[in-house]
């Protein structure tokens, strides 16, 4: 008798103990088993949670039974764990299992930490048990439930989302109106949402159903671009957004777009700028130099029409280098960004103290003969004497560092230093026509080889694009005009994604 | 005995002058004459036989505007290479008329030809040449390449041309084609 009235006593202490901290509602467990999903109610004890043995016990066809002795028996098919409601521990076979709390009483319940279900309940369950807590999820049986993680960065005008999936489900992405719907090919999602900071191309990344997220767009949507890339243990899916067509080019320039105002979505019927490459910015190309040719006292070539060369490359170039750095997210380098005069040195000197990995001059051509047009891309052309005296002089020298060591720095004639890259600028060149074709129209001689200046201190592959000729009458309306700027620039970009699919091929980065 | 003695103060005499001739004027002339500069100016007033022309070929702008074309023209017969070349130089630069258009900007002149030893032409042409240029990267090899070939395709002597402008190396004519090295013939800018 005596026994029986301390077991009584010291459950009295033990409930009038937990009596004594607050018992709160949290958010529910979601079960996810082949009969659906269900909540689980979890309550808080302080910051632990738990869950009601009852609860557990209707789930998984659990027994449970109170011993008169504060122990608590749960038993499963023959399985029996054991539980003291004043100790943090389960005994399972003879075996002890560390609680981060003991059970606890909230009326005539007994509650346990949800770490019972991962650690004890899981050693005599017959069916796997997945206990996540970051998203309270309890998946029961062999579910497919990739955890999703998403991420989101901004990128030039742009915006990236990098959505991977552990372990490895396939997704489909599609556009619905004024959102873009990823449906993964699984039983459930375990997603982790991202912060999305206001910049309206993304409102707002959520989970639309059990297998879907819906990313909001916002007004400043353009396009998108989605590619899938199988990581170890992950699938990465990567949906790169870009604003709608802005106008980018000078005030005062001889483009004059109309684009609507910004926020405005991208006029109807309008072709969305191609983003084939889109997604794949970790490779041979981090920096383009972009030479706006001419500027300040050098007007460069005039048209019929007062359309100056300089005006005409500085506000191409402003478009090329928005489209590559939003579409590409490639760091783009002007030699020039305002009207001034800058010495073809400084134009090469730039490209090249940026480490720049390619070079891409913009030019307009002039002929004395009025009916001539079209475009043509130049890279640089070297005579043999040229060439062996480059040979003869490239090499390394020693020189000492303030570390106390010494690096062994390359030495190359500067007015010579693009000869080691011709072979690449060749192939730019001939990537440029190529997508040029059909798009841009061509002269005779699209693709030139010739001793330019400016060509031959770069230290990248670098090419002269000479878009079109001013001294054409027709040919300067067309070059000064919105859509042929926005078609030359998406041919640009194509042939930059192009030539650096094939550098990444060649190196093996792929 | 001393007239013996001066018999042989005499021969010595004689023998270093022979020696002195010998070293200092007849083994020159034996050798060839001392080097006198890489650049070999040509005679200011070399005779040239009044209305006596050579064929050379001189080149123009294409119907297309792409490149250049040939045309085989008389032109005053020079003296010696570098007065040739001066001849073939201020033909294909004089002022043309339909249907020949000169890819050399009107008003450019000839200021001085030079030609090296080594066969590289140094064409001074006057600042016309740069400052009335159109510009274009490919009209600019136009221009370059019409005084280029038209040197280098009829005087076998020369090799490559540099072109100055007023008297000195310059960069580009219009931003575009080094001039800072001498170029070879190229005839793939020429029909």
């Amino acid at each position: 008798m005596n026994l029986r009235a301390l077991s009584l006593l010291i459950i009295v202490v033990v409930v009038n103990g937990i009596q004594g901290q607050p018992l709160s509602p949290a958010a529910p467990l979601t079960v996810l088993s082949k009969e659906g999903r269900r909540p689980l109610a979890v309550t808080l004890v302080g910051d632990q949670e738990f869950v009601a043995l009852d609860d557990l016990a209707v789930l998984f066809q659990l027994t449970v039974r109170e011993e008169t002795i504060g122990a608590i028996t749960v038993s499963y098919k023959g399985k029996t764990i054991v539980l003291t409601t004043d100790q943090a521990l389960a005994s399972v076979a003879g075996k002890l299992i560390s609680l981060p709390a003991a059970p606890v009483r909230s009326g005539r319940r007994a509650l346990v930490p949800v770490e019972f279900i991962s650690r004890a309940l899981t050693t005599v369950y017959d069916t796997r048990l997945d206990l996540r807590k970051p998203s309270h999820l309890l998946v029961v049986g062999d579910l497919r439930v990739p955890r999703v993680t998403i991420r989101y960065e901004a990128l030039g005008t742009g915006a990236r989302l990098t959505i991977d999936a552990a372990p490895r489900a396939a997704s489909v992405v599609s556009q619905e109106n004024d959102r873009l719907a990823i449906k993964f090919d699984a039983d459930a999602l375990d997603v982790a949402l991202p912060q999305i900071p206001a910049q309206g191309l993304i409102q707002a990344v959520r989970v639309a159903d059990a297998v879907s997220i819906a990313v909001d767009l916002g007004p400043r949507f353009g396009a998108f671009r989605a590619t899938a890339q199988p990581l170890e243990a992950a699938s990465r899916l990567t949906i790169d957004v870009v604003a709608a067509q802005t106008d980018t080019s000078s005030p005062g320039s001889p483009a004059t777009p109309s684009p609507g105002p910004p926020g405005s979505p991208a006029p109807s019927g309008a072709p969305l700028p191609d983003l084939s490459g889109v997604g794949q910015s970790a490779s041979a190309i981090r920096t383009i130099a972009i030479d706006p040719g001419h500027g300040g006292d050098d007007a460069g070539v005039v048209g019929p029409g007062g359309t100056k060369e300089k005006d005409l490359t500085l506000a191409v170039a402003r478009r090329v280098k928005a489209a590559i750095e939003g579409r590409l997210g490639i760091r783009v380098l002007l030699t020039r960004d305002e009207d001034k005069k800058v010495p073809l040195d400084d134009r090469s000197a730039a490209a090249n103290n940026n480490k720049a990995d390619l070079f891409l001059g913009l030019h307009a051509s002039a002929s004395l003969r009025k009916g001539t047009t079209g475009a043509a891309i130049f890279y640089a052309a070297f005579d043999k004497d040229a060439e062996d005296k480059a040979r003869a002089s490239l090499g390394t020298e020693r020189l000492p560092t303030f570390t106390g060591g010494s690096r062994d720095i390359e030495l190359l004639t500067w007015d010579l230093a693009q000869i080691r890259h011709v072979d690449r600028s060749e192939q730019l060149a001939h990537l440029l026509e190529q997508q040029f074709h059909d798009r841009v129209p061509l002269s005779p001689h699209p693709v030139e080889r010739a001793p330019l200046h400016v060509l031959e201190s770069a230290n990248m592959p670098a090419v002269i694009v000479e878009i079109g000729y001013l001294t054409n009458v027709d040919q300067e309306k067309q070059l000064t005009a919105n859509e042929f700027q926005n078609t030359l620039v998406q041919a640009i970009v194509d042939a930059v994604v192009k030539f650096r699919d094939a550098l990444d091929a060649d190196r093996g980065t792929r | 005995m001393t007239s013996r003695r001066a018999l042989a103060t005499g021969g010595v005499v004689a023998a270093a002058c022979v020696l002195a001739w010998l070293l200092f004027v007849g083994l020159p002339r034996w050798y060839g004459a001392p080097a006198t500069g890489r650049v070999a100016d040509a005679p200011a007033t070399a005779p040239t036989p009044p209305g006596r022309k050579i064929k050379a070929r001189l080149y123009y702008v294409s119907a297309d505007g792409t490149r250049l074309t040939t045309v085989e023209r008389d032109v005053a017969y020079g003296e010696g290479t570098v007065q040739q070349g001066r001849e073939i130089i201020t033909a294909q630069i004089a002022p043309t008329a339909e249907p020949l258009v000169s890819a050399v900007p009107p008003g450019t002149a000839l200021r001085a030809l030079f030609i090296s030893d080594r066969g590289t032409a140094y064409v001074d042409l006057t600042g016309a040449a740069a400052a009335a240029h159109e510009g274009g990267a490919l009209n600019e090899l136009l221009t370059v390449y019409t005084i280029v070939n038209a040197l280098t395709s009829n005087l076998p002597a020369v090799t490559a041309v540099q072109i100055l402008v007023d008297g000195k190396e310059v960069d580009t004519l219009a931003g575009h084609v080094d001039l800072r090295r001498p170029l070879a013939k190229d005839l793939g800018w020429v029909q």
